[in-house]
């Protein structure tokens, strides 16, 4: 019991079910799953399916976080990409053609890439803090993003594209798979190598890292750029989704959310070690969170309000500091144990 | 000037370097302008800068007590909007007298800071997610109120919006640009002459000499925060003058605008180092951007965006560079910072 009370995951899962059941008390009929057409329906594939954008982002924003860093900037990723595969697929003379649809979305995966490396080398090599670095790209993209729409909502009618967000295989929402197969294959990449470590040292500290030879900037770099794989994926899927491209409103606050989700899973956002499996289970508190409040009937626009609590109360349960001046008892004496230990980067944090 | 003499100044007043370069950038930005348009240069383009942006001036002062301690405050925007939803809300529909609103207001957003400082200090939340989770919930808050546009048609804030002050010279300005003038100048001598504006220097410099030296961290840095939402929240009474309406959406982006003046106003943004005068500056030029894409007669706002996207790396990088070569010896520190 205690070994299930004390897992890193026992928190997140709880809030994920405690959030099910309340769905279940409101509607019932929650936890069906339909099958029409061969396809699979219901609210909890619905959640996967919005979802999944989320989920993309905040696996690309773990590694980041990983390594000590932050993203901002994938909310304007999000609308970037999602610009440059919308306006090139509009200029096709047929939308139809898949490998035309193919090569607008390379296209807006290596430009987000070549973003995602920009970003890298303001950090790893001018050395500018991250919250900053990507701060730049996040007012400027936002901006890029609308000039490449032109301050419209570009519409496409391609049915190539519409497959990446709206499309169907093996009974489930394309989406869905293609973020659990990232989850997957980056779940295998850096725990079944030394890379998740070498990560977590970069993390833990940079200089230390550099000086037994494991080379910090290059690993920051790719990081960086894997996070704007991540993001520019999960514009593909918002932009094909609603089959048109949005420079204003794509993605928008979706770097919030996502680094909500990376710290619901109990990722620590001063870097240093990262839970993989915990941003995913992040990732559908929070979009669950939002279908509760549909569910129960709240207006919806209250969502900020229900994500601000759990933000707060996420953080302080996550605080030393907190459990061991409000919580009594057994917890007080665990986290005065935690405390206890040599905890980096306090120093620095005011 | 030879090398030597500038290497020299520059040694000697590297402090002001920043602020120096942002008032060449002002500069440049004011003659650009007036080299392409007729008029640019005028006395009321230059007072409608101050009149345009006075809720923002107020909003990035108290974002520079924030960012001097080495903190970062996201909440600005939605507490300046809760203020506008409040105002208009109190005022037009329970028709509350305006007197007793705006104390309450400012007491609001003071108070939603203060409760921002208490969980960063005392619960060691990350300044980035505690006001992070102010900004969700000050914005969730207003949502709560309406989700509609209000207008406001109060005698008292509608006289406020509408009389303007001559200046010499014929030029106009808003009442709200003398508050906003009283609150930078409130704020310099409060960073310079007292107590608190020196600790506030001294928790940004390094909070752990500070502590040592017997600097009160704790109450300096949730002070630093209740300046802050204050700010905010008189920042938000200024933009309901300015827009006569009280709405959620207002002020969306603000604290990225508040954070980019902040910086290119030559602010350290790991705290410690940075003048008030410098924040105006980087106001200014924000102001002088958005004029002469105004000017430009196009709606294309998405060039202001670019533009200081691009202002904020170019700032950014010159005070990497500068406090780069200013740690030159020791060489951990340097990890640290860029940790």
């Amino acid at each position: 019991m205690r070994k299930v009370l004390g897992h890193r995951l026992f928190w997140p899962v709880a809030l994920l079910a405690a959030l099910l059941v309340t769905n279940v008390i409101y509607s019932p009929d929650f936890l069906s799953i339909r099958v029409r057409d061969g396809h699979l329906y219901g609210s909890l594939i619905d959640i996967m399916r919005l979802g999944s954008p989320l989920l993309l982002v905040a696996l690309g924003m773990t590694l980041v976080i990983a390594t000590g860093g932050i993203d901002l900037s994938v909310g304007a990723l999000v609308a970037i990409s999602g610009a440059v595969a919308c306006l090139n697929i509009s200029h096709l003379t047929n939308q139809k053609d898949s490998g035309a649809v193919v090569l607008a979305v390379l296209l807006a995966l290596a430009v987000c890439v070549a973003l995602g490396i920009w970003n890298g080398l303001l950090v790893a090599g001018a050395g500018m803090q991250p919250i900053i670095a990507t701060l730049v790209l996040m007012v400027a993209g936002r901006g890029v993003a609308q000039m490449i729409t032109g301050g419209q909502i570009i519409t496409v009618n391609s049915q190539p594209y519409h497959l990446i967000g709206g499309g169907y295989e093996l009974g489930l929402p394309l989406s869905v798979l293609i973020a659990a197969a990232v989850l997957v294959l980056t779940g295998l990449t850096v725990r079944r190598s030394a890379l998740g470590l070498l990560l977590e040292s970069v993390g833990g500290n940079r200089e230390a890292s550099r000086l037994v030879g494991i080379r910090a900037g290059a690993l920051t770099v790719t990081v960086y750029a894997f996070c704007a794989l991540c993001a520019a994926g999960a514009g593909l899927m918002i932009s094909s989704n609603v089959a048109s491209a949005d420079g204003n409103n794509a993605g928008l606050w979706i770097e919030l959310d996502a680094i909500l989700a990376v710290v619901i899973g109990g990722t620590s956002l001063s870097g240093g070690r990262f839970h993989l499996g915990g941003t995913a289970i992040g990732a559908l508190v929070i979009q669950t969170l939002s279908t509760t409040v549909y569910t129960i009937g709240v207006p919806p626009e209250t969502t900020l309000m229900f994500k601000a609590l759990v933000v707060t109360a996420v953080c302080l349960l996550q605080s030393p500091a907190f459990r061991a001046k409000v919580l009594p008892g057994r917890a007080r004496r665990r986290a005065a144990a935690v405390q206890a230990k040599p905890r980096k980067k306090e120093a620095t944090a005011p | 000037m030879s090398t030597t003499s500038l290497r020299e100044f520059a040694a000697q007043r590297r402090g002001y370097l920043p602020v120096l370069a942002t008032t060449a950038l002002f500069a440049l930005t004011l003659e650009a302008g007036n080299y392409r348009y007729y008029g640019f240069l005028s006395g009321q383009v230059l007072a409608n800068l101050f009149v345009d942006n006075a809720y923002l001036l107020v909003i990035a002062v108290g974002m520079t007590f924030v960012i001097l301690t080495g903190g970062i405050d996201l909440s600005v925007g939605a507490v300046g909007a809760l203020t506008t939803m409040l105002c208009a809300n109190l005022v037009e529909r329970q028709g509350w007298p305006p007197l007793l609103v705006i104390p309450l207001v400012l007491a609001v957003g003071a108070v939603l800071g203060a409760g921002m400082g208490y969980a960063i200090h005392h619960f060691e939340v990350q300044p980035f997610i505690a006001t992070l989770a102010g900004m969700f919930f000050a914005r969730g808050l207003c949502y709560l109120i309406s989700t509609d546009s209000i207008p406001i048609s109060d005698h008292l804030f509608t006289t406020l919006a509408q009389s303007h002050l001559t200046l010499p010279g014929g030029v106009f300005v808003s009442w709200s640009v003398v508050i906003a003038v009283l609150v930078v100048a409130a704020a310099f001598v409060v960073l310079h002459y007292t107590r608190f504006g020196r600790a506030v220097y001294a928790v940004g410099g390094n909070p752990q000499s500070a502590l040592l030296m017997g600097v009160p961290v704790g109450r300096t840095v949730i002070r630093a925060y209740t300046v802050s939402g204050l700010c905010s929240a008189l920042g938000g009474v200024l933009f309901t003058l300015y827009t006569l309406s009280g709405y959620s959406l207002h002020l969306v982006g603000t604290e990225l605008d508040a954070i980019a003046a902040v910086v290119i106003g030559g602010t350290l943004l790991t705290g410690g180092s940075g003048y008030i005068l410098g924040t105006v500056l980087g106001v200014l030029v924000l102001g002088v951007i958005q004029t002469i894409i105004t000017f430009e007669g196009t709606l294309s706002s998405w060039w202001t965006k670019i533009a200081v996207g691009t202002l904020l790396f170019v700032f950014v990088l010159l005070q990497r560079i500068m406090t780069a070569r200013r740690q030159h010896a020791p060489r951990h520190q340097r990890a640290r910072r860029s940790a």
